[in-house]
């Protein structure tokens, strides 16, 4: 999958702007972003359902601009909206996608058999009516019971309990092994560990791409974590100090990157001049989300 | 071709498991059937006349029993004309009529009696039909006079008088002047049309509310057989409805079918992609289901009230008249009683026909043309 200079906008709103990167075959590779970054827009240019203003794609050497009807038998597509029918019971609704792909659920049982086995228990009920879990896995088998070379998935886990999210990421992991190439978005920054590559896209432009190890590593920075009583007094303090470069509210922690060195006890008798209490300190391994910060905080100065 | 069938299989499922669709399409036909005949009945009765006999000789108790006899009067008295008036503005009455003093001797020597009608006419077409009794039954009464009182007269007198002209009446295709006969054909076209419309419509932008759209479109499933997909189901539905509205027609009213039942479903079978088309159109235009009603609504409404159904056609103006050109409602309003009431072939419909069917084709063009799988 290659994506070669794609620009998207919606009237004044530039939603994708110049993004280029490249899948390759047999890979777990993430679109990492907030809500509105344009990870939706580029994987509905990919699945055929939207035109790029400029740019082109490739997708398992197809162009979804003109070869849409080829690219669309061997693509599967998961929107990030349950896009199921709902009055079709689970079997039904499987039945339904084998037989417009031209295929059969028996014929193809063993690719979903993984999966689909989960949710066999209730085939007769109707689709509305599944747990987002169950949901997603039904989503799951019918975009997989065509054989698709690529699977193309639209922030699968947006919504979704801790459980089933990690599930997901398994069976995920389960059909990489098995040669298909996927491409998944999310916003959760945590998940992107859990892939091969990762791109992070912010405003419709492409930040960085890489191993999420690699971007991590790329991180140059010192970074503590601070906590103290009063947080949101303690980012604002932080923020002021001359040797911070930023400062960002993580979990129930503040991380601060520095410019430089600054010795631990230094910090501490800032914090506590400014009447800060309970005051914890400790050093901290960089993660995607810092480092995610620091590109958009670059992008924004540039 | 088999991708068609799936989707058609699919859709049935689908249409007989949303709630409120099988009432839609069994109580529906039934309660239309039963409320609109009797609602749109033009049939006048019960009409209060308030007479006021200044004569009151043989003659005028002869005249005011005829309207006594008359079943559209309910008969009242007033001894004054200022009496009557004050029933007809507080609604009392209707109508009054006033028989002038010394009626009988002048009908007998002067050959000529005036009597004075005033008509409450709010509402036009119920005062033109009370206009319409009343001179009917002065008539007949004029009648019986010359009968009666014709030999006595002099030869002069009776020419005066004139002759008795024997004015007979014989309703064709519709003997009784049964408003059910007339109606219930023109509301089989609304029960059609609605089904066709409207649940067609709103079934394609349910899809694209509920976000089945989306996947839809990225599988092989080529437009075309969406879109025949889509219809066929509906179109079948339409032709249902039209067969189980007939068949309570004939059961509830003994509606007549004097011409052929296939006529009307070969015309049926055209009008319905014509509707069809409309609502897959207003359907490309929609995004939510309440849009795309409101859009339907909007055609439904003016096409329904210038069918001429309920008002003729041809009392509209002009305009309008040009504007039912384009009204299918109307075409099949008039072939469908033209065929049932009338026993009308296919020479007679040929021309709606091949209308109809240029309209669909049209409509049909300009909706797939509009429907996009992507943008």
């Amino acid at each position: 999958m290659s994506i070669h200079h794609i620009s998207k906008s919606y009237g004044p709103v530039q939603a994708l702007n110049d993004v280029s990167f490249e899948v390759s075959k047999g890979e777990l590779f993430g679109l990492i972003g907030p809500d509105g970054a344009g990870k939706t827009t580029l994987i509905r240019i990919l699945t055929t359902l939207l035109l790029p203003d400029s740019g082109e794609a490739r997708v398992i050497g197809l162009d979804p601009v003109k070869e849409f009807r080829a690219l669309r038998k061997h693509v599967g597509y998961m929107p990030g909206r349950f896009s199921l029918y709902q009055d079709l019971t689970v079997e039904e609704n499987l039945n339904f996608f084998a037989t417009i792909f031209g295929t059969s659920v028996r014929e193809n049982y063993h690719l979903i058999k993984d999966i689909y086995s989960q949710i066999e228990p209730f085939k007769d009920r109707k689709a509305g009516n599944l747990s987002g879990g169950m949901k997603q896995k039904l989503a799951l088998s019918c975009a997989m019971i065509h054989e698709p070379e690529v699977l193309i998935l639209d922030e699968p886990t947006t919504g979704v309990d801790a459980v089933s999210r990690k599930e997901f990421w398994e069976m995920l992991h389960r059909l990489k092994d098995r040669g298909i190439t996927i491409l998944v978005s999310t916003p959760y920054m945590d998940e992107a560990s859990l892939c091969d590559r990762v791109a992070l896209i912010q405003n419709g432009h492409i930040l960085n791409v890489g191993a999420p190890a690699d971007l991590v590593k790329s991180y140059s920075r010192h970074l503590w974590a601070v906590k103290a009583s009063h947080t949101l007094r303690l980012i604002e303090d932080l923020r002021k100090h001359p040797a911070a470069y930023s400062a960002f509210p993580f979990g129930d922690s503040v991380h601060l990157a520095l410019k430089g060195e600054l010795a631990e006890g230094e910090l501490l008798d800032y914090l506590s001049k400014k009447e800060h209490r309970e005051i914890e300190i400790k050093a901290v391994e960089a993660n995607i989300e810092d480092v995610f910060m620091e590109l958009m905080a670059k992008k924004q100065a540039v | 071709m088999k991708t068609i069938l799936f989707i058609i299989q699919k859709e049935f499922l689908t249409i007989f498991r949303t709630k409120g669709m099988l009432p839609i399409l069994f109580v529906m036909p039934f309660v239309q059937m039963i409320i609109l005949p009797f609602a749109a009945d033009y049939e006048i009765k019960n009409i209060k006349l308030t007479i006021v006999d200044n004569d009151r000789s043989a003659l005028s108790r002869q005249l005011n029993s005829h309207f006594q006899a008359s079943p559209f009067f309910e008969v009242l008295y007033a001894n004054t004309q200022e009496e009557a008036e004050s029933r007809v503005q507080s609604n009392q009455s209707d109508l009054y009529l006033v028989i002038p003093p010394r009626f009988e001797y002048r009908l007998l020597k002067e050959r000529n009696a005036p009597l004075h009608l005033t008509i409450d006419a709010i509402n036009g077409a119920k005062a033109g039909v009370a206009q319409a009794y009343v001179q009917s039954i002065i008539l007949g009464f004029n009648r019986e006079v010359i009968a009666e009182w014709g030999p006595q007269l002099q030869g002069q007198a009776l020419a005066a008088l004139g002759a008795p002209i024997d004015v007979s009446y014989q309703n064709w295709f519709n003997p009784d002047l049964d408003y059910n006969t007339f109606m219930v054909p023109g509301i089989l076209v609304l029960l059609v049309t609605l089904i066709g419309g409207i649940l067609a419509g709103i079934n394609i932008v349910r899809e694209k509310e509920i976000g089945t759209i989306e996947q839809i479109n990225v599988t092989p499933i080529r437009k075309y057989q969406f879109i025949t997909g889509k219809l066929v189901p509906f179109w079948f539905l339409g032709l249902f409805e039209l067969a189980f509205g007939m068949l309570l027609g004939k059961l509830l009213f003994d509606i007549p079918m004097v011409g052929s039942i296939g006529l009307v479903f070969l015309f049926a079978t055209v009008y319905l992609l014509l509707v069809l088309g409309l609502g897959l159109l207003v359907s490309t235009f929609a995004n939510t289901q309440q849009q795309s009603m409101f859009l339907m609504w909007f055609f439904m409404v003016i096409f329904i009230l210038m069918s001429g159904l309920f008002t003729p056609i041809e009392s509209m103006p002009r305009w309008a008249q040009t504007l039912t050109w384009f009204n299918p409602i109307a075409y099949f309003v008039e072939v469908i009683r033209l065929v049932m009431l009338k026993g009308a072939g296919w020479a007679d419909i040929q021309g709606s026909f091949f209308k109809i069917l240029a309209f669909a084709v049209v409509m049909n063009v300009l909706a797939v043309w509009n429907y996009r799988k992507r943008s």
